[in-house]
């Protein structure tokens, strides 16, 4: 490898990360440096300290050890058939680049990954040496994210956990036959009892204490995966499902989506188009139907089936069930209210502390944040009745947003 | 009319006082004018020092005030407004909550509504000055590293800004200049004062090379260079969107950000390298790389070998990798059977559950509890017996943070018997113990009738004998304590004559 300047490593080993859409760096273990003995702060709501021209938050600082890997992973600019520029990065550089943004308030902290050089365990062993210098030599108390090699040894990933804020394990693709076809060297097995082995650790490590639970001590930030949008065929009912399969078996605090995208010295196996924005889109906004609204994930998507691109999951859903509405925000539970479209969590805890001492009217829900442009059919209370306006097809007309809204580029 | 001058500095705390006094004194809302003052709070007390002793004539008897600590924060968070009305909306609003005529954050009230939105606003603000200061360094003479930052907050952000950066640059000493105040921190003191030096044109316009003011920032540093290049490379220009970029990032506080000059030619060019992306060829790697490829270790290179298996370490391997039906998909991993090679017993369940699944040992979870509690109380060691189950991987539907156990069907039982009859052949055990519909189906190819059949033994195809009893999870579900006692015990039996009949011999 050719000796590189700092800034020619930084470019080659951040243009390598940006496929992860992981940014969060929210929750976990409440630290701050008022005792004037370290740097840095972490525990409350995540900051997006900037946002690139893809709409993406800059929060952390994501970069890759090296680009260097053995694996040959289809979908992955960094796979051993690619020919892209190779760097590595000591580990005090990514020590130094860490701490020096930090201290200039242009991130939360660290998001490490890299290729696998070597093997699982050599690699894992560097980016435990990093976390570790930073935590013990410069008392960083800021937020880090160590992507978790599935392969390495327990004791690299017990040490990993207790230095970083949250780990991550990339499932990569929604089905086992996905993966075997397009990262050969990966094992859907491997990948899951690593996800299920940090579960337990973190279940170990909350040890209850007289004031009840108390957040892990390992990963207090919990654990995410990543789940790559549109370089295989899975269909979304089949991405939700694994979704829904990850999150009940492992406690996973978020799943990403990221929509495939053209890399640079693309493989073959793969389609040369544009992103699908939109359809990664719609899977977040299922996401959070399946964590937050209660629904499941075959009710949004039935079996084999796609989201509607057009409409979003929750009004795709309200108008092939219009049997269930209108609904009377005065009387309904808080499940059948989640179910309305244009009402979100805060509308519906709104409502339901404002109806505990009065008669709610049409005119209010605006004031407590419903959309009512997709609201309006879906409810009745004094001062509305949307009549004939739940039945026909004219309804999906009118709750389609404006066509040009559609068009992201 | 009374006319109360607030300070600059401190000024929210301090209308919360003069509120508490007007309303101890039953001033009503719409004879005070609040203003804001020049400068130091003991100016500001000589200008206008209400007389909070003499209550006015005729008004009503001082209400005792009480608010939530949400409405507090609330109220004190949209004081930091830049609207001139915030102090004569906030102490309106106080008063109505103070004569009980307004319920706190009732939405159809628009003075309400509007101090909500005002709350929303400051938050936000604060927010953002939280996420786009950028300090640079200061020449330091001693141990502590300095930094300094312009920033331009739309509201009064300064004030609830500045504490959280006191909390995260502990060893560092820092100032952050606005227009209007500066926060200074040094040596872990935090102290806001008015800006004295005028206030530069922003970072970029910022000439370099001059002597650092304590209030405006030095010039740029190498560091931000790098950052720029971070920038500009964690950028994926397949997917510009500078409509969501803005939404986040509004023009407004570019002129502050080192990175955000970059921003228009980064998209110029977007669209002509995603072409370029999507257009190129696919490259066949280069002879090293396709040497180094074919020596890869793949995963399936590992697989046991086929067919019956000579040893039950060998029966251990090929079960992990078992895919003979779909169930593999979704469960962590296969779950096989447990304890000594020459065990004389072998002990059937019906499948691993949840934390079965994730340690990767069978009985684990609280029916295996149950059963070794109960084994225990029946004089039988599970350490001497071989305990598996007749399917080795979990049936589940996700359900929200939890997975529901799901009873595997009839194909899935068949299609694990393979696995099940191997330990049988391997162990060669003098009795079989099938607990519940599931192993008894495996075990008997009949899984109806538990009940009856339970502590009978069976002898199907003259192999080892089976004795069927209930699955230890049956005891859990049973809702009825009389009932769950009484199985308790049959169960207790069955496993007491199976522990009886092994050591009869």
């Amino acid at each position: 490898m050719t000796r590189r300047t700092l800034t020619e490593k930084l470019a080659i080993l951040a243009d390598a990360a940006k496929y992860d859409a992981s940014c969060a760096s929210s929750g976990g273990q409440r630290r701050d440096s008022r005792d004037g003995k370290g740097l840095g702060s972490s525990g409350g709501t995540g900051i997006c300290h900037a946002y690139a021209p893809d709409g993406r938050c800059i929060s952390l600082l994501k970069i890759l050890l090296t680009n260097v890997c053995i694996y040959d992973c289809a979908y992955c600019i960094n796979r051993v058939s690619s020919g892209v520029e190779r760097a590595r990065f000591t580990v005090d550089e990514v020590v130094r680049l860490t701490v020096e943004f930090y201290r200039r308030n242009y991130i939360e902290g660290l998001f490490l990954s890299s290729g696998i050089v070597r093997s699982p365990d050599d690699t894992m062993s560097e980016m435990v040496r990093i976390a570790r210098t930073l935590r013990e030599r410069e008392n960083f108390r800021g937020y880090i994210h160590l992507k978790t090699i599935p392969d390495a040894a327990p004791e690299l990933i017990e040490e990993a956990g207790l230095l970083a804020d949250r780990l991550s394990i990339n499932v990569e693709l929604p089905t086992d036959s996905g993966l075997a076809r397009l990262a050969p060297e990966k094992s859907p097995r491997t990948i899951r009892k690593a996800m299920a082995d940090v579960r337990l650790r973190r279940e170990e490590s909350r040890e209850p204490s007289h004031t009840g639970r108390r957040p892990a001590r390992f990963a207090p930030a919990g654990q995410s995966t990543q789940m790559i949008v549109g370089a295989d065929a899975a269909s979304d009912a089949t991405i939700l499902g694994q979704s829904a399969t990850l999150y009940s078996g492992y406690g996973l605090s978020r799943v990403y989506y990221s929509a495939f995208s053209p890399i640079p010295d693309a493989s073959r196996l793969l389609p040369p188009e544009r992103p699908p924005l939109l359809r990664e889109h719609r899977l977040y906004q299922a996401d959070w139907l399946m964590r937050f609204y209660g629904f499941d994930a075959a009710e949004i998507a039935p079996e084999g089936g796609m989201l509607d691109l057009a409409l979003d999951p929750k009004t795709a859903w309200a108008l092939a069930h219009r049997a269930a509405f209108p609904v009377d925000p005065n009387r309904a539970p808080r499940e059948v209210l989640l179910r309305v479209p244009g009402f979100g969590t805060r509308t519906v805890d709104r409502i339901l502390a404002a109806r505990r001492h009065r008669s709610l009217r049409f005119e209010d829900l605006a004031a407590m944040g419903a959309v009512m442009r997709r609201a309006r059919a879906f409810v009745t209370l004094p001062g509305w009745s949307p009549r004939g306006l739940l039945e026909g097809e004219a309804l999906k007309a009118r709750l389609m947003p404006a066509p040009q809204q559609l068009s992201l580029f | 009319m009374r006319e109360i001058v607030l300070p600059r500095v401190g000024s929210v705390a301090e209308w919360r006082r003069q509120v508490r006094g007007l309303l101890a004194a039953g001033v009503p809302p719409d004879r005070v004018i609040w203003r804001m003052g020049q400068a130091a709070p003991d100016l500001f007390a000589e200008a206008a020092p209400p007389d909070l002793a003499t209550p006015d004539a005729g008004s009503a008897p001082p209400a005792p005030l009480r608010l939530g600590r949400e409405a507090v924060a609330v109220l004190e968070s949209a004081m930091h407004h830049s609207d001139p009305d915030r102090f004569a909306l906030g102490h309106a609003l106080v008063a109505r909550l103070a004569a009980g005529r307004l319920v706190w954050g009732d939405r159809s009230d628009p003075p309400m509504r509007r101090l909500l939105a005002m709350d929303k606003a400051v938050r936000r603000d604060v927010h953002k000055m939280h996420a786009f200061v950028r300090f640079r360094e200061l020449p330091a003479d001693g141990p502590r590293r300095r930094f300094a930052a312009w920033f331009e907050p739309s509201q009064n952000s300064l004030e609830p800004a500045a504490p959280f950066f006191a909390r995260r640059f502990g060893d560092m000493d820092w100032v952050i200049a606005t227009p209007g105040l500066t926060a200074r921190c040094v040596g872990g003191t935090l102290d806001i004062g008015e800006t004295q030096a005028p206030p530069p044109r922003g970072i970029a316009a910022d000439p370099g090379g001059r002597a650092p003011l304590p209030d405006r920032p030095p010039a740029p540093d190498a560091a931000e260079d790098l950052w720029r290049t971070y920038y500009a490379s964690i950028f994926n220009p397949a997917r510009p969107m500078p409509r969501a970029m803005q939404a986040e990032m509004p023009k407004k506080y570019w002129k502050n950000l080192p990175e955000a000059a970059l921003i228009p030619g980064l998209l110029r060019q977007a669209e002509d390298r995603s072409r370029a992306m999507r257009k190129a060829q696919p490259r066949d790697p280069s002879p090293r790389i396709e040497a180094a490829m074919r020596n890869r270790r793949l995963p399936e290179r590992d697989l046991p070998p086929d067919g019956a298996a000579p040893d039950l370490d060998t029966l251990a391997r090929q079960i992990r990798t078992c895919t003979r039906c779909a169930l593999h998909c979704h469960a962590t991993q296969a779950v096989c059977g447990e304890g000594p090679h020459d065990a004389e017993m072998l002990i059937v369940g019906e499948q691993p559950g949840d934390q079965e699944d994730l340690q990767g040992r069978p009985f684990v979870g609280p029916a295996g509890q149950l059963f070794d509690r109960i084994a225990g109380e029946a004089g039988l060691d599970r350490r001497r017996v071989w305990v598996t189950n007749a399917v080795k991987h979990f049936k589940f539907t996700p359900r929200g943070k939890r997975r529901i156990h799901q009873r595997p069907d009839a194909g899935e039982v068949q299609a694990c018997n393979w696995w099940l009859m191997q330990e049988v052949r391997l162990i060669r055990p003098r009795l079989i113990v099938a607990m519940g519909a599931t192993a008894a189906q495996a075990l008997t190819g009949d899984g109806r009738g538990i009940l009856k059949r339970r502590g009978g033994l069976e002898r199907p195809d003259g192999g080892a004998p089976v004795l069927v009893t209930l699955h230890p999870s049956a005891l859990l579900r049973q809702p009825d304590p009389a009932a769950a006692a009484a199985q308790e015990a049959g169960f207790r039996d069955d496993l007491a004559r199976a522990a009886g009949f092994v050591a009869a011999g």
